[in-house]
């Protein structure tokens, strides 16, 4: 079986148990649980972006969560505003945050390594302390919603409705256009200057080019995660934008294994599930959290995707 | 706003500077020698503020405290170096930013633990307690005077030993060609240790002085380790006197900006209107100079020589 069908295959089975899993934990008295997978859903979804650009680009930021910040924000000052619709706020969302990563990722991108990584995280620290000081939307406490989102008057998109298969099919959507992308033209090109700028350049790709179209990809999928972030907590906070929250997603990169997007999910639910647990048993629950990091980098490489398909090296596809 | 204000808040501002480039001094050091990128950096000054607590308490002395603090510092920080951070340096950037990440949440997570989550502060010694009066009318505390004259005296220090001495000479070699020093017979782990030793002391010193003025909380360490990259990104990665030019003007521009933004976007805007802009504006402006240098001088305004 090639590697691509057992990702493909692999994909398919993480998909079916999540559709599968809401009746299921219902049946087990577990419904609580259910409010668990819509979290890992929504980092998976946040981290599957991170990795088109860490993953496929190899260009390390640490402001990812600036965009799931704004996405939450757009949803929250949209809805201040009395726009109601999800799809029309989605579209602000999209855009604010589009334009956000336009202008920072140019600025970023003039250089790279090093200096990319402090300066997205400079950046997401920009905007995280822009939104505590929006005073008129909460500031540092942040803001309840009162009122949610609807698609066209329906109550779909809200947990009172179907907002965790509205999740999972958001969830579905990006694994499949990551997807294509990292296996289209698009995808090799950002692959190829990961591994050898100078190369693409010569070849005649403007690396600067691809690699910003990717950030903004990536962006834009990240607003949406927070736009239904704040959808399901009917709450935002700038703690959404913390630079610790985009350590968070990057944790759960390399615990999935950088670079796969079915491991980027398993390390999504491995997150949430060992901070609950951990948090369940102890609440200083990161006393072993920030050592157990310190350890899977030193002494585990490659991550769960390595379990899932041996002998897949670290940067596959 | 009076010429008064004006001058408390330049001072201010200095002050701020000062210590931003205590801690960004050792980072672009340890950045511009090693490669190593240690987020972690920022918790050792945080370190440095708890430890002056803990030996406070313990002595009731703060002078003893602060030369125990900083001596706990540095043997904290090559700890740290020898336990972790040497396995990391041939690593790429992503393993080195998850570990040190994962050291910054244990440490703050300890702080928390060992000395609550509530806010803490020491008292200023008493050989600095009081003001002296600058104009007539302005009185400015000794302490935050003395904090400066300490900021520049410890930028002399550094400049000199870096460009006067034969290790500050072996810390330039190693920022621009690790492998030729190294094939010369230098002893490069030791150097890497020398420096990295360093850099923990002056953030943890940093952290010490900063004990009596600022809150010390868990958690203290992260923000200002964000400001302090965005001083060396200002004043180009591995040069000490850009860190300095940098912080000294990242500190000005952020103190006075916040307390002169309001007034100015009144200017423009409604009152009402400028009282939500303008401290949105007052908290973007250093990142915007970041911006505009990386615009027209992506190098930084003093980049350390022979590096690109």
């Amino acid at each position: 079986m090639s590697a691509r069908n057992a990702e493909l295959l692999t994909a398919g089975v993480i998909f079916v148990l999540l559709l599968i899993a809401p009746p299921l934990l219902e049946a087990l008295g577990l419904g609580y649980m259910t409010g668990l997978l819509m979290k890992a859903m929504l980092l998976a979804i946040a981290a599957l972006s991170l990795d088109l650009i860490v993953g496929q680009g190899g260009m390390i930021s640490l402001g990812h969560s600036a965009f799931v910040g704004l996405g939450a924000y757009s949803l929250a000052i949209g809805l201040e505003s009395g726009i109601d619709n999800i799809l029309a706020l989605m579209v602000i969302a999209l855009v604010v945050s589009g334009l956000f990563a336009l202008v920072t990722g140019a600025l970023a991108l003039r250089t790279s390594g090093i200096y990319f990584l402090m300066i997205t995280l400079a950046f997401g620290q920009m905007a995280y302390f822009t939104l505590t000081s929006l005073a008129g939307y909460g500031g540092d406490d942040g803001l309840t919603l009162w009122s949610l989102a609807t698609l066209f008057g329906s109550k779909v998109v809200q947990n009172s409705g179907q907002l965790y298969f509205v999740i999972l099919g958001v969830l579905l959507a990006t694994w499949w256009l990551l997807h294509r992308i990292t296996h289209a033209r698009f995808g090799r090109v950002l692959r190829g200057a990961r591994d050898n700028a100078e190369r693409a350049e010569v070849m005649g790709f403007s690396v600067f080019r691809y690699r910003l179209t990717a950030y903004v990809i990536a962006g834009m999928i990240a607003s949406i995660a927070g736009l239904l972030t704040a959808q399901q907590n009917e709450f935002v906070s700038p703690s959404l934008a913390t630079w610790q929250h985009s350590g968070d997603l990057l944790v759960i990169l390399v615990i999935g294994g950088i670079g796969s997007r079915n491991g980027t999910i398993l390390g999504a639910f491995f997150i949430v599930i060992v901070q609950e647990l951990l948090g369940a048993i102890l609440p200083e629950w990161r006393l072993i959290y920030g050592p157990l990091l310190v350890l899977v980098v030193l002494f585990a490489k490659g991550g769960l995707n390595t379990l899932l398909t041996p002998g897949q090296g670290r940067r596959a596809a | 706003m009076s010429f008064t204000l004006l001058l408390i808040q330049c001072l201010n501002g200095l002050q701020y500077g000062t210590m931003l480039f205590l801690i960004a001094a050792g980072l672009t050091l340890v950045f511009g020698v090693m490669g190593f990128i240690n987020l972690a950096h920022g918790v050792l000054y945080m370190v440095g503020a708890y430890l002056a607590f803990a030996f406070l308490n313990l002595t009731g002395n703060f002078w003893i405290a602060a030369l125990l603090a900083m001596v706990a510092a540095l043997v904290f920080g090559l700890a740290l170096e020898h336990f972790v951070f040497r396995h990391l340096y041939t690593r790429n950037h992503l393993d080195q930013v998850l570990a040190t990440f994962g050291i910054i949440i244990f440490l703050n997570e300890l702080a928390k633990v060992l000395f609550g989550a509530a806010t803490l502060s020491i008292p200023v010694p008493a050989l600095l307690d009081g003001s002296i009066p600058l104009t007539p009318e302005l009185n400015y505390p000794v302490y935050r005077l003395a904090i400066i004259g300490v900021g520049l005296l410890v930028a002399a220090l550094l400049y000199g030993i870096v460009s006067h001495t034969r290790v500050g000479m072996l810390v330039r070699a190693g920022a621009t060609t690790p492998e030729m020093v190294n094939a010369l017979g230098v002893n490069i782990e030791r150097l890497f240790m020398i420096v990295f030793g360093v850099g923990a002391m002056l953030a943890g010193f940093a952290g010490v002085i900063a004990a009596p003025i600022f809150a010390i909380e868990p958690g203290m360490g992260d923000n200002i380790l964000i400001v302090a990259f965005v001083v060396i990104i200002i004043g180009g990665i591995g040069s000490i006197r850009g860190a300095f030019v940098a912080a000294l003007l990242v500190g000005l521009i952020d103190t006075l900006g916040r307390s002169l933004a309001t007034e100015m976007t009144g200017f423009v805007f409604s009152p009402s209107m400028s009282n939500q802009i303008g401290p949105a504006l007052a908290s973007m402006l250093i990142y915007i100079l970041m911006a505009a240098i990386l615009i027209f001088r992506p190098q930084g305004l003093l980049p350390a020589k022979g590096t690109a």
